[in-house]
């Protein structure tokens, strides 16, 4: 890919960094969303967890903002190749961080009804650590795309596997506490609500580090294998 | 030069430069150019001013000959005659028959709308008014013009707008039936609504011939032609289909170009 700061229209260098900022912006908002849903739950503080759900209108004004200005440079600009690639990203991208934002939301809401319910002994502890990992996911996913890394955008779609699995294991978890004990079970569906939603982040994430890809090396890697994916990124290259 | 794509995946050619080289007296503008032409396929050249464009279109139509001290060397194949058109022993006026050319200037005689297209029919020697006059209307109407000249086609051709002078030339040079048009920025004098117009035309005349077009409007490229090529200093740099040059093109330079980077 080439730089982005060296066509002969300054302008155009201009708009595209901004889009590109913008993004990293959105990205950044998005990750603390996260971290404040997972802590609001698992501390029960329902005044984070409503930040949370107030906050949510920011992500989606800059997905909007970010949207128009894509318009914008497409409609005026033309761009061609890598430019036309990077525009196109950025589109899918404010997509999948905006839903990130939803899911975000999503726990919050949960954390709330939570905030009701009895603690468990372990302190929500599946959440903590699912959540964790999706967040280090998700900074990741963020991480390749601001250094257009395919290297570490395989990586990071790796780790979705990872996520899956301790996904599986909060569930098989939860459906446990509930046969053992029913009182148990509105707690556990508000879990298994909040799961859901982190292992749909890790989801999103992973879209991201195949839209890096793309940008990088002008390769659809959208619905193939981690070892294809590998093979097309050339890893070590 | 990088060849994104194969011969095989093209289908039919039409025509094909092989080795192909070319001299303004001492001065070399085209380097060893290699390029196949997909039978009724639009192939668009590309590249900054000065890269040779023109210079290989003519090259197709013989054009150079008319001036001494141009030299050729290397091939045009056209087919299915199988045959070198830049060969010494071939008439460049039949060659001019077969292969139409469109300019970037609107270039009417001054004569009526009804001769400027007649004219290439008598030069092949039907005087036949019946004839002509068949000839006429077909060449018009495959021009997209007919509707709006039909009770004018004896008025100066000078009368008619810049579009419709373009589609003037356009429809000459289909009256003679030819295999192949070459067009050399045939929209640059024109305003958007006469170049879509054009671009229109163009699009829908492969379907009868194969098409050879030279622009530096990027964007013109990318929404007319099936393949591109991409010049660069007497050279061709990159060619593949269409779709490929204008996502992901393999050289640097293509892609520096066609972004509106330096070089
Ligand atoms: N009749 C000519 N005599 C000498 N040099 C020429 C002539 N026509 C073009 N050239 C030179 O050949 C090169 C290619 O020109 P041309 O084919 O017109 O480029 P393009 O169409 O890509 O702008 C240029 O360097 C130009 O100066
Ligand atoms: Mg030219």
């Amino acid at each position: 890919m080439e730089p982005l700061d060296t066509h002969i229209s300054r302008q155009y260098n201009v708009d595209l960094e901004n889009i590109r900022t913008l993004v990293l912006q959105m990205g950044g908002l998005v990750e603390q969303q996260i971290e404040h849903a997972i802590t609001a739950l698992v501390q029960g503080n329902v005044t984070l967890a409503d930040a949370v759900i107030v906050t949510d209108y920011k992500v989606n004004s800059l997905e909007v903002t970010i949207d128009e200005d894509c318009n914008q440079i497409i409609a005026r600009r033309q761009p061609a190749a890598g430019d036309l690639r990077l525009v196109l990203m950025v589109i899918k991208t404010i997509t999948d961080l905006e839903r990130i934002g939803d899911e975000a939301e999503k726990i919050a809401r949960m954390a709330v009804q939570l905030a009701n319910e009895e603690r468990p002994k372990n302190n929500y502890m599946e959440i903590q650590t699912l959540g964790t990992h999706v967040r280090h996911m998700v900074h990741n996913a963020l991480d390749a795309y601001a250094r257009m890394d395919t290297i570490a955008a395989v990586r990071v779609a790796g780790d979705d596997r990872q996520i899956d699995k301790e996904y599986e294991g909060v569930m098989r978890q939860m459906i446990t506490f509930m046969m053992e004990d029913p009182r148990t079970i509105t707690r556990a569906l508000h879990v298994m609500w909040a799961a859901r939603a982190l292992e749909r982040i890790g989801d999103h994430a992973r879209n991201i580090c195949e839209y890096v890809i793309y940008q990088v090396k002008g390769k659809d890697v959208r619905h193939i294998s981690l070892e294809q994916m590998k093979k097309e990124v050339g890893e070590g290259s | 030069m990088s060849e994104n794509i194969t011969a095989n995946a093209m289908g039919l050619l039409k025509s094909e430069a092989k080795s192909l080289n070319f001299y303004y007296g001492e001065y070399q503008a085209l380097k060893n150019i290699n390029l196949a032409v997909a039978e009724k396929r639009i192939t668009a050249l590309i590249g900054p001013s000065g890269c040779g464009k023109s210079t290989f279109l003519r090259c197709f139509n013989r054009m150079h000959d008319l001036y001494p001290g141009n030299r050729y060397d290397g091939e045009i194949m056209l087919y299915p005659d199988d045959v070198n058109i830049l060969h010494a022993k071939i008439d460049p006026i039949e060659v001019r028959m077969r292969i139409g050319m469109v300019f970037q200037k609107p270039n009417p005689f001054p004569k009526t709308v009804y001769e400027n297209v007649a004219y290439g029919l008598r030069v092949r020697g039907i005087s036949n008014r019946r004839k002509l006059d068949e000839k006429v209307e077909k060449a018009l109407r495959g021009a997209a013009l007919w509707n709006e000249v039909k009770d004018r086609l004896t008025s100066l051709a000078f009368n008619l707008s810049g579009g419709q002078q373009q589609r003037l030339c356009i429809a000459r040079a289909l009256a003679t039936d030819p295999e192949m048009m070459l067009f050399d920025e045939p929209t640059s004098a024109l305003d958007p609504i006469a170049t879509a117009s054009i671009e229109e035309l163009i699009a829908q005349l492969k379907e009868q011939v194969t098409i050879l077009i030279v622009t530096h409007n990027m964007q013109q490229a990318a929404r007319v032609s099936d393949y591109t090529a991409f010049m660069h200093m007497g050279e061709v740099v990159e060619f593949s289909d269409t779709n490929t040059i204008f996502t992901n093109p393999a050289q640097k330079r293509t892609e520096d170009y066609i972004t509106g980077r330096y070089g």
